[in-house]
């Protein structure tokens, strides 16, 4: 078996070799931080204007992460074309004729892409957090409360594993335009709509972003949503657990497949 | 030294690749040739372990390619051109090939000079043509300084100087022992470069044989003739114990003789010839005949194709279309 120093410093020099990496992250970084930030200064100066029940469990963390729902997909495609561009390029071949360990040459990807992912993920986390009580003015809080710390890290366990998630999915689905296409609306619409709908809500906070973004909240029931069966951490898990599945599928899939 | 055993590969209902079993030799080029879809690149793809076989077993130097270690270090291969990362630059496509089976980086830079990539290293590859995408191939190929080499079509999008290159670099290759694995479609090119041939139709194994063995048996020669009195020509040529044979249009064709033998016999009986000539059935006809039954995409031109052409050079290409036609030489034994 292929040293597995080797392959992670293989994967490595892919993902740093390619312009896309750079794009991604930064597009992930750069839009959950503004975006953030704008929506934190929007509630500074309209906090007198919301709703009372939102006023009574206004979480200033949750708000500073505001922008995690756009700024999420440039990880899905963060995540996406990591996998993809094996397929679409044919790479895919001279890679796995390199490393034929299926699992040797998939999981040495993922942890790579997965570990980079995740510290773009905190440095967005904090950063958007520190910018975001900035902006938040007297409704502000401080890292040093309960659970904001939590609540700052979780935010880069989430886009870590957003990005995993979506690496997994493209796995099995072994294409970079098919798995954009579920993927992107699944996360920017099919989820957060069904998340509005009664009924369809009790289904969607089992999915893996509404489960996942329960760590960002510090105040229960934050901003008036509706309480979850499930707290902070476990939440995670539930997210923790679909990654999982879609890496395993994705491993099962290569390791079955002909390439 | 690759080593197949009852290799079988089946799509659904669709058998490419039918119960394959040969060896490949050390130290000589072997070619693979087979016409479009007989099976090649799925044999050579299942020789590299990316598709699994259905059964059989293919090894390399004795091992399964999954049990290689560092496998670029064993075996490379050229594939499809298209196997590279088109937004990443040359140099960095293979670095990351040379890592992942711990080659020393200054063989990214030999192996790039080597097929004379070395000005565009730091190029991307979505900005080369189709025959530096195949020289790149080729680096990937000989990354590992590998003891067996696999191309599939590697002369495919080459110019005349690049598929001069290819050849001498094969031949060099087996030279220094390796075992080299081509594949082709087209007899003429591995005239021109295998020692040993192996033919495939519909994934089953028609030929393993030497090259020169392939040339004995497919290249004989006969006398092709026509005159405004065929019968009595064949009369008197049958009467000569020669072998007649009736070509396409009128013509006569004539087995193991040698045109003076037949002028003569013609001559003496006061007979008028139009045409007396040498012909020599190319490798590509004999080629074409073994693998007839076993075409998978044919063209259908009727009977516009015309005499096969057929000319001094054993290896000539056939004309665009030519239809198969039986074996000539063979009818009368």
């Amino acid at each position: 078996m292929a040293s597995a120093t080797a392959v992670l410093r293989s994967e490595w020099t892919k993902i740093r070799t390619v312009s896309s990496t750079v794009w991604t992250l930064a597009s992930a970084l750069l839009v959950t931080v503004g975006v953030s930030a704008g929506l934190c200064a929007l509630s500074n100066a309209t906090f007198d204007d919301l709703p009372e029940p939102e006023r009574l469990t206004f979480d200033p963390v949750l708000i500073s992460f505001a922008g995690l729902t756009l700024g999420q997909l440039a990880m899905v495609v963060f995540g996406v074309l990591v996998v993809g561009t094996e397929y679409s390029s044919g790479m895919i071949r001279s890679s796995l004729a390199a490393v034929p360990r299926r699992a040797s040459f998939l999981f040495s990807k993922i942890a790579v892409a997965g570990a980079l992912a995740f510290v773009v993920g905190l440095a967005t986390s904090f950063l958007s957090f520190f910018l975001g009580q900035a902006l938040l003015g007297e409704h502000s809080t401080s890292i040093g409360e309960e659970n904001v710390l939590r609540a700052v890290v979780g935010g880069g366990l989430y886009m870590g594993l957003i990005a995993l998630f979506s690496m997994g999915v493209t796995a099995m689905l072994r294409s970079t335009v098919l798995s954009l296409g579920i993927l992107v609306p699944f996360f920017f619409l099919v989820s957060q709509i069904l998340a509005a709908v009664p009924k369809a809500k009790e289904v969607a906070r089992y999915f893996p972003d509404q489960a996942g973004s329960k760590i960002l909240q510090t105040v229960p029931n934050a901003m008036n949503s509706d309480p979850a069966p499930y707290g902070p951490w476990a939440g995670l898990g539930i997210m923790v657990l679909w990654v999982a599945a879609a890496l395993l599928g994705g491993y099962l899939v290569l390791n079955k497949r002909d390439a | 030294m690759i080593e197949l055993a009852g290799l079988t590969k089946r799509f659904g209902t669709k058998t490419a690749v039918d119960h394959l079993s040969f060896q490949v030799r050390p130290g000589v080029v072997t070619g693979f040739l087979g016409p479009n879809g007989a099976g090649k690149s799925t044999t050579m793809r299942m020789m590299l372990g990316l598709d699994h076989p259905t059964s059989g077993t293919v090894r390399i130097d004795g091992k399964h390619y999954r049990e290689l270690a560092e496998p670029l270090r064993n075996i490379g291969a050229l594939l499809e051109a298209r196997s590279m990362h088109p937004g990443r630059s040359a140099y960095n496509n293979l670095l990351c090939l040379a890592q992942s089976n711990r080659i020393p980086e200054r063989r990214v830079g030999e192996v790039l000079d080597l097929v004379g990539l070395g000005a565009v290293a730091k190029r991307k590859p979505k900005g080369f043509s189709m025959g530096m995408g195949q020289r790149l191939g080729i680096a990937a190929a000989l990354l590992g300084d590998p003891r067996v080499l696999l191309f599939d079509e590697p002369v495919n999008g080459l110019d005349p100087e690049g598929i001069h290159w290819v050849r001498n670099l094969m031949k060099a290759l087996a030279a220094e022992g390796r075992t080299i694995f081509v594949s082709s479609h087209l007899m003429s090119e591995m005239a021109l470069t295998a020692d040993h041939l192996i033919v495939i139709g519909q994934g089953k194994l028609l030929a393993d044989t030497s090259m020169a063995e392939f040339i004995h048996q497919n290249s004989r020669s006969y006398v092709r003739l026509r005159s405004p009195e065929p019968v009595r020509l064949r009369e008197a040529l049958t009467a000569g114990g020669l072998a007649v044979a009736e070509g396409p249009d009128g013509v006569l064709e004539v087995d193991g003789a040698s045109t003076e033998q037949v002028g003569d016999l013609a001559g003496a009986q006061g007979i008028t010839l139009h045409e007396l000539s040498a012909q020599r059935a190319s490798l590509e006809e004999a080629f074409m005949q073994m693998t007839a039954g076993a075409v998978e995409y044919h063209a259908h031109h009727g009977s516009a194709a015309g005499p096969v052409a057929a000319g001094p050079d054993a290896a000539g290409q056939a004309a665009d279309g030519a239809e198969p036609r039986g074996p000539r030489w063979s009818k009368e034994g």
